[in-house]
């Protein structure tokens, strides 16, 4: 049987940075204005995920028909364990808000 | 419930192994989201809830006479679990080493 490495704590690929983040809380950015904040707990090479303690946002621009002035919106709701597929992640990242 | 299995690449699927006879939501891509307990998974994360009712009111009524369904794993965006039935540490263990097993096996 090889014998197997003791991870290293040194990021040499991306997933080594995804990995840096288990337990801690991280941004992902989704397909269809969708973004979701919570705690990584799991994720695979296909960017499957287990999240706790998440946030979804979910952002839509409604055009004004005769100002053609975008209108943001967004709504939000919490999850408290959530199964993520990976084919409808776009990216993975530490939280952008400071002291978050 | 144990996550870590000696298969590279079945990370998820032990984990929803882990979750059969538990009552899961299941939101599809098209939006709708189904409600149910989960019967079985796949190696693909195909999955047949058993008993299941449609959340979100029903605007989607062609779905009323349905019992069980099979969902095709590619068409999921999330699935919502009960938070109770998930040890985090055991996953985040899981996830290192299977981590590690893809990075070896991919001699990297």
């Amino acid at each position: 049987m090889a014998d197997t490495q003791e991870p290293s704590n040194v990021i040499e690929e991306p997933f080594d940075l995804i990995r840096m983040s288990l337990d801690e809380r991280v941004y992902v950015k989704m397909l269809n204005g969708r973004e979701l904040r919570g705690k990584l707990f799991a994720y695979d090479q296909h960017l499957n995920m287990v999240l706790g303690d998440v946030e979804e946002t979910i952002t839509t621009v409604e055009i004004d028909e005769d100002t053609y002035e975008e209108l943001f919106k967004s709504t939000k709701r919490s999850i408290q364990m959530l199964f993520v597929r990976g084919d409808g992640v776009i990216l993975v990242s530490p939280p952008t808000r400071p002291g978050y | 419930h144990y996550y870590i299995t000696n298969n590279l690449r079945m990370l998820f699927y032990s984990f929803f192994k882990s979750l059969v006879g538990k009552d899961v939501i299941v939101e599809l891509k098209n939006d709708l989201s189904i409600c149910g307990t989960l019967h079985s998974v796949d190696q693909f994360l195909n999955i047949k809830l058993t008993d299941i009712s449609v959340s979100d009111s029903d605007k989607y009524p062609h779905m009323l006479s349905v019992k069980n369904c099979f969902i095709r794993g590619s068409v999921v965006r999330y699935c919502h679990i009960p938070a109770e039935e998930v040890d985090p540490a055991l996953l985040m263990d899981a996830t290192r080493k299977e981590a590690q097993q893809n990075k070896q096996s991919t001699g990297a």
